[in-house]
């Protein structure tokens, strides 16, 4: 696969899982300031403003303007417009390499949430961006799922989107465990439903919301989706399925960091890190960007030199 | 899909269809109010079923569905809203076998010869030898390239791709208007405004036993493969588009995807000893035709010197060294500049010994003192073209002018005469087009796209441009044409 093509689709699906957090993450912390506690209003925007939005929280935001911002705000760097803009982009510089139906899917939902000018104070306005946002992405990953080859492309695709899900999930956890240090039991029902996770998790550990058990699923749980250890676990077969179609390159750095991390994220027990949980956080963000720019030198970059020497 | 309508409604549509009105042009569906002629029956039996909301309906669901594939072309200076989906009228072109057989016939006759002539004009330049084309004229050709002296291009073959674009005169016969052989484009809106049409009329569509032409994608894409360079078996194809800022982008995606070919950009293309390679996951692979959608001018930038970033350095050598193909090849602009047009019936006669099946337009060229001088006496009867151009730019319509427009043309064509040719005005024919729900007759041309590789192929159908401004004769998609799918019904 050509190059230029791999990097746009790996960037398709990491804008893609970018806006599906984000519309996660609104329409969790929406639900949540509806319901009085002792947890403020404000303390619960920032909460979610700082996880979506690294740098922009202050402590004196202006709530109206925030969720305008987060979802359609165009001079925003991380409004879910702006990132399905960008998934669109992407998609339009490799439409023949991805079926049909995505791009109609993907070129609609674009229109269907930029077709509107949103003004700044229209809550319900944004909340139905949201809400189209949600359900616009499960029908992508189905139709995604559904219409290619789970062949390189896919593979790529996959690595995008569940290297930006890992980094999403720390940078959440981090903020419900780290930052926000008081939180109640509705506030751990809206980090597991910015995590797709409320259902699942109560299957799993029954409806008894305690703060390590919660962690444990949303870090460790190798079967949910929206864990992180799942993420890796992904990353890993994404980049040993297309490591194996390219048998001439030079595999080995990208294998040691997606290993190294997948044997951090294995072995570990919460226990063991739930008193040091911001610096695990950091850490698994820190492998996730150097794993990115490993993979961008060996599949996308690559200097010509190197390429006839193999 | 088109269902039943209540009769209230369906008067409108018969009242509209009585008053439709002739201009002197042959009408492709009426031959007098009320009498369509007989291929168009099928169809004006629907429409008097049908009610002028259902015609509505239809149309805003076609519309609907290129806008979700994201069947657009790009307007150039707009920042907003720069996509736009190709406007689109719901109803068919109908064309008959026998009229097919004809066009059929007269264009592989056509496309033939003008291959012969730029294999000749690129060795030995025997026609302009023997005084049937001046060498004065091929020579100040704008697209006339010295670089493709003496280079062998595979099979001898410089026109892989044409689209060659013809009207009906007021007789009712097709000619020739232009041949577009370099980078022609639209295929892309015969092939998906077919899948819509199916959609809507397909009851229609069935009676009517249409020829098809989904089949062009894998004939195109055997053609490309035929100019593969010897002993490369397994040849890979890619097409070269300038980018996804491109006006034709989409064209560019679609056809790389039905044809299963990388879509490359200049950037990802890679010249080392004259082998060309493209940059890809699994490291430099070779490249052996490229299909390029990219003019001459931008391909190399060390051969054609411009700073493009469109195409890639060593490009143009690779070739040279017979290491890579291009379709169509370089150059081929020469043969379609709109002053060799006026040769083209002596082009046929001097290599093929035959008299042209297809007629052109009588067309004067302006470097003819003669000629000039009795064309400027009464530009208001001519249409004025400047032959390198495309796209109906550089266009003065003598009957639609002001004086002003005339005496500024005047003033060019005396100052560039071999810029210019002129031609008489030809009333194209029309058909019946639907307009804000009304039927009215607008002026048609009919692009059908030939290729040639081992053998000439000529997918049974084109374009049919469509100029929706009322009384404009100019089709082009920039100048605020559409089309219409275009049936070449079965014998």
């Amino acid at each position: 696969m050509l190059s230029r093509v791999a990097d746009s689709l790996y960037w398709m699906s990491r804008y893609f899982e970018r806006a599906d957090n984000a519309s996660r993450v609104l329409k969790a912390t929406y639900g949540l300031i509806l319901n009085p506690a002792k947890f403020s209003t404000e303390e619960r925007w920032f909460r979610a403003v700082s996880s979506l939005a690294p740098g922009a929280a202050s402590s004196n935001v202006d709530l109206q303007r925030i969720l305008f911002s987060l979802v359609a705000d165009p001079e925003g760097v991380f409004s879910i417009v702006k990132c399905i803009s960008g998934a669109r982009e992407n998609a339009r510089q490799v439409r023949e390499e991805i079926s049909s139906e995505m791009w109609e899917h993907l070129n609609r939902l674009f229109h269907d949430v930029t077709g509107s000018e949103l003004k700044p104070d229209d809550d319900a306005g944004a909340m139905q961006i949201v809400t189209l946002v949600r359900e616009g992405s499960y029908r992508f990953n189905g139709i995604a799922a559904a219409t290619m080859n789970h062949d390189e492309a896919w593979h790529f695709l996959q690595l995008g989107k569940y290297i930006e899900r890992a980094c999403n999930l720390c940078v959440l956890l981090d903020a419900y465990f780290v930052v926000g240090k008081h939180a109640d039991d509705l506030d751990w029902v809206g980090l597991l439903s910015s995590c797709a996770a409320f259902e699942a998790y109560c299957k799993a550990c029954t409806a008894e919301l305690k703060p390590e058990r919660i962690a444990n699923f949303l870090l460790l749980k190798p079967e949910f989706p929206y864990s992180v250890r799942y993420s890796i676990d992904r990353m890993h077969d994404a980049l040993t399925a297309i490591g194996s179609l390219s048998l001439s390159r030079r595999t080995e750095n990208v294998e040691r960091l997606v290993g190294r991390m997948r044997s951090m994220i294995t072995y570990v027990q919460i226990g063991e890190i739930i008193a040091g949980l911001h610096k695990y956080l950091a850490a698994i963000i820190e492998q996730c960007r150097e794993l990115h720019a490993a993979v961008q030198e060996l599949y996308i970059e690559y200097p010509i030199e190197v390429a006839f020497q193999n | 899909m088109i269902t039943e309508t209540d009769i209230s409604d369906r008067s409108g549509v018969k009242a509209a269809l009585h008053r439709y009105e002739f201009n002197g042009a042959y009408d492709e569906m009426f031959s007098a109010v009320d009498h369509p002629r007989k291929q168009y029956r099928p169809l004006h039996n629907l429409l008097l079923n049908l009610g002028s909301d259902e015609l509505r309906r239809s149309k805003s669901e076609a519309d609907q569905s290129f806008f979700n594939q994201g069947i657009t072309f790009t307007v150039y200076g707009n920042d907003k809203g720069t996509e736009r989906i190709f406007p689109h009228d719901l109803l068919p072109r109908i064309i008959t076998a026998a009229e097919w057989e004809t066009m059929e016939r007269g264009l592989t006759q056509r496309i033939t010869a003008l291959n012969l002539f730029l294999k000749d004009v690129y060795h030995e330049g025997k026609i302009i030898e023997d005084g049937v084309v001046p060498g004065s004229i091929v020579y100040t050709c704008k697209h006339y390239r010295r670089e493709m002296r003496n280079i062998k291009v595979p099979n001898d073959v410089y026109i892989t791709v044409v689209g060659t674009d013809l009207i009906r005169n007021p007789d009712g016969n097709f000619v020739v208007l232009e041949d577009n052989l370099r980078v022609p484009s639209g295929v892309s809106y015969m092939l998906t405004s077919r899948r819509v049409m199916k959609q809507i009329f397909p009851g229609l569509f069935q009676r009517c036993r249409v020829r098809p032409i989904e089949q062009y994608s894998q004939a195109l894409l055997s053609t490309l493969r035929s100019l593969a360079p010897e002993g490369r078996s397994e040849p890979t194809v890619v097409l070269l588009t300038p980018g996804s800022y491109n006006s034709a982008y989409f064209e560019h995606t679609y056809l790389a995807r039905q044809m299963g070919i990388e879509l490359v950009e200049g950037r990802d293309l890679v010249v080392h000893d004259n082998i060309v390679y493209m940059r890809t996951t699994f490291g430099l692979q070779r490249v052996d035709v490229i299909y390029r959608r990219i003019d001459d001018d931008y391909l190399d930038p060390l051969v054609f010197g411009n700073g493009s970033a469109l195409g890639a350095v060593g490009l143009f050598n690779a070739y040279r060294a017979g290491n890579v193909a291009f379709a169509n090849a370089l150059g081929t602009g020469v043969a379609d500049d709109k002053a060799i047009y006026a040769f083209v019936p002596k082009i046929i006669r001097y290599y093929l010994d035959q008299d042209p099946i297809l007629e052109g337009v009588e067309t004067f060229l302006m470097s003819d003192p003669g000629q000039r001088d009795h064309v400027c006496q009464s530009l208001d009867e001519y249409v004025v073209k400047a032959v390198g151009e495309s796209g109906g730019y550089g266009m003065l319509i003598g009957p639609q002018s002001t004086e002003q427009e005339r005496s500024e043309f005047r003033k060019k064509i005396y100052a560039q005469p071999r810029n210019y040719i002129a031609q008489p005005t030809i009333n194209l024919s029309t058909a019946p087009c639907l307009v804000d729900g009304i039927i009215e007759p607008r002026h048609v041309d009919l692009r059908p796209y030939i290729l040639y590789g081992d053998k000439i192929t000529i997918v049974p159908g084109g374009l049919t441009r469509v100029a929706l401004r009322k009384g404009s004769l100019v089709v082009n998609s920039s100048q605020g044409g559409g089309s219409k799918d275009t049936w070449v019904l079965q014998n």
